[in-house]
């Protein structure tokens, strides 16, 4: 993952001089249809274990989940979307000061909250501190039935039982392109999460937010682009774009004082 | 454990050797049959352990919502509890009040089984407890919770040094010379050691709030504050300290109304009352101030409307209201007011009421605050713990029953039972504050 360049003085190491990204997304709120693509890919992407029996939605691991949202108006006014949450991957991270023994690092080179399950001890303090319940506890060992290990990332390393997980914008691919890139000896790289590649709609968007030119810049720069909970002060990287009231509206809990329902209402 | 003493046999007049001269205590086969139900649940807590270790937490009812729940709950509330040993020992050793000798050895025992027993569970709490000293070899330093490891362990470890003079000063260990010599050097280092206790108990009892107020991303918990330190810091700080003579008073009466013993002279009750009182009034007037100000300012800033968080149920307004009044204002009342403490019966429904505040207000801080939503499409979620909590727990108290019932029986832990055993009169000649 380091670059190994020779030194020269005309050209630096790639380490020394490298590049500051702030990898981020912008999720196309309009154009979610909720099919699961982006978590399926995700979970084989990422090695997740197939849910045991006694698994339930409340002790899963779904790194990116797909949760179904309307403006509780009553039926036949309601209207009903989907909102995809992978972790926001947030420039002030709530979990990353509470961990107890560094487990939880923001990385300053790509901007992504990373999560090293190898430190991890599991008290889950940054489970309760995420405001977004973008982590994920490994209640119990994880198992693959016969033959499905062949269908492991070879990337990625499978998490033991007793430790918290999160999304890390598909952290096996991040090192793939800062492989090659270091091999090409140069810094210039960008890469395609599995979710972002698994979109059949192509409702999300994904690159470096400090790139000006990116699409993704000018996505979230967008008026009728919003982040979750911005008045926490957590700075998300995960922006969400609908050119509807009432979905830009889910933003906060409370928008002008009122609950989203009234609010739907408007739009 | 009292009672009638039964007929001498080998076995009961070798235990009768460990008991301490003068005081009276029931017969072998009576405590044993005392201690069996309690070994039980312990062995059950063990089984129960085991199925966590072995297994994984999926044995629980926790889940990712509630990554903390039954067990951090109880645990803080214990620790707050416990908090008795450290404020005994501030009152006795650094402000002189020499009347407190009556309780601190008690005082001692149950902070020191409130500590271990709170470590224990936090040992099967978390997913992989042999990493825990991890967090002595990367600590990061701005965590509230490495704050907390490094203190109770440090407290813990002072505490047993704590515990030691008091177990060395059984009958039968008094026989070895060195062990006598080693107590009365413990002893002379004791005010040292209060000292270090209190030193760190005010930092891990603030710690354990800061754990709640630092999170700013669940505005029901985040609090500001001054400097690094959240308001919950120095809220829970006090009501540790308020609560802890109060625990001491219930678990001494109890173990008065058990052994149908008297144990301590009225007047320590008075005080330990008064202590709470005074403390319960600072720390309510306190807290009050710290909710209008999450109500009109903090969290309005958050992007929430606070009162929302008090429309669903069973957490209703009630809450507040049950915390603040009921668990906080009116044990003030009773313990503040000289007329009122004149009687015994209020001195202990002002304690229980104390007490069962600050195990409200950690249940508050913990489970209401991760069972309310956070996104605006959220849902209030609840949360019941399963066998294995509980049973887990139940070891725990077990285990607490079973150490301080032996400590009682072949230890000093009230200075002044003898006493008032000789002459049962004798209700108090210590000055009441």
């Amino acid at each position: 993952m380091t670059a190994t360049t020779p030194a020269n003085p005309a050209n630096p190491p790639v380490q020394q001089n490298r590049k500051t990204r702030r990898f981020g997304m912008v999720i196309n709120l309009d154009a979610c249809t909720g099919c699961g693509a982006c978590m399926m890919s995700c979970a084989v992407e990422n090695n997740c274990a197939p849910a045991k029996d006694k698994i339930t939605d409340r002790t899963g691991i779904t790194l990116m989940r797909v949760f179904p949202v309307n403006d509780r108006q009553p039926m036949p006014a309601r209207r009903s979307g989907f909102v995809p949450m992978p972790c926001m991957q947030c420039e002030h991270p709530p979990c990353e000061s509470v961990c107890p023994q560094q487990a939880v690092e923001l990385d300053k080179l790509s901007g992504i909250v990373d999560q090293m399950p190898q430190r991890c001890f599991g008290c889950r303090y940054c489970i309760a501190a995420c405001p977004y319940h973008a982590r994920y506890f490994n209640w119990s060992d994880p198992e693959w039935p016969a033959g499905m290990e062949q269908t492991l990332n070879p990337a990625v390393a499978p998490r033991m039982r007793g430790v918290v997980e999160k999304c890390d914008f598909c952290h096996g691919r991040l090192h793939l392109a800062e492989d090659q890139a270091a091999l090409e000896g140069n810094d210039d790289y960008t890469y395609t999460p599995a979710c972002v590649e698994a979109c059949p709609t192509q409702a999300i968007v994904f690159g470096d937010l400090n790139d000006e030119e990116s699409e993704v810049t000018r996505l979230a720069k967008d008026p009728n682009s919003f982040r979750f909970l911005a008045k926490l002060g957590t700075e998300p990287k995960v922006y969400y774009h609908s050119e509807h009231e009432w979905r830009r509206n889910l933003a906060e809990r409370t928008a002008n004082g009122s609950t989203p329902a009234a609010e739907g209402r408007n739009s | 454990m009292t009672g009638t003493l039964a007929k001498p046999n080998a076995i009961e007049s070798a235990e009768k050797q460990w008991i301490v001269r003068g005081h009276e205590r029931c017969s072998t086969g009576k405590f044993m049959a005392w201690l069996s139900p309690w070994i039980g649940l312990l062995l059950l807590g063990l089984y129960a352990t085991y199925l966590c270790l072995r297994f994984g937490l999926g044995e629980t009812h926790l889940d990712n919502r509630f990554g903390f729940g039954l067990w951090i709950f109880l645990d803080l509330a214990v620790i707050a509890l416990g908090a008795g040993a450290f404020f005994s020992g501030f009152l006795l050793y650094i402000l002189k009040w020499k009347e407190i000798k009556a309780v601190i050895n008690s005082a001692v025992v149950l902070g020191f089984l409130c500590y271990s027993g709170a470590v224990a569970v936090l040992a099967v709490d978390v997913g992989q407890p042999l990493r825990s000293w991890f967090t002595f070899w990367h600590p990061n330093t701005h965590s509230m919770l490495t704050e907390v490891t490094f203190c109770i362990t440090c407290y813990l470890i002072v505490l047993s040094i704590e515990y030691l003079p008091i177990l060395l000063k059984n009958r039968k260990f008094k026989q070895v010379p060195s062990f006598l010599v080693f107590e009365w050097e413990l002893h002379k280092l004791m005010p040292v050691f209060a000292g270090i206790g209190v030193f760190l108990s005010f930092f891990h009892q603030g710690s354990l709030g800061g754990l709640f107020g630092v999170m700013r991303g669940r505005p029901f918990a985040f609090r500001e504050g001054f400097s690094i330190w959240p308001t919950t810091f120095f809220l829970f700080v006090l009501s540790a300290a308020a609560v802890g003579p109060s625990f001491i008073i219930l678990t001494t009466k109890l173990v008065e109304k058990i052994t149908g013993k008297r144990l301590v002279k009225e007047d320590i009750y008075r005080t330990l009352a008064k202590t709470t009182g005074v403390l319960l009034t600072i720390y309510v007037a306190l807290k009050c101030t710290d909710t209008l100000m999450w109500l009109n300012s903090t969290s309005v800033r958050a992007g929430v409307a606070p009162w929302e968080f008090y429309e669903f149920r069973p957490f209703g307004h009630a809450t507040l209201f049950t915390e603040v009044v009921i668990f906080g204002m009116i044990p003030a009342l009773l313990l503040l007011s000289r007329r009122l403490r004149e009687r015994p019966g209020l001195i202990t429904l002002g304690a229980a009421l104390a007490c069962l505040g600050v195990v409200f207000n950690r249940f508050v801080m913990t489970i209401q605050t991760l069972a309310l939503p956070t996104l605006s499409f959220d849902e209030f979620m609840l949360y019941l713990p399963n066998w294995v909590e509980y049973a887990v727990f139940g070891g725990v108290i077990a285990y607490a029953v079973i150490v301080y019932s032996l400590s009682y029986r072949y230890l000093n832990l009230f200075p002044q039972e003898q006493d008032l055993q000789l002459n049962p009169k004798e209700v108090g000649n210590v000055p009441v504050r």
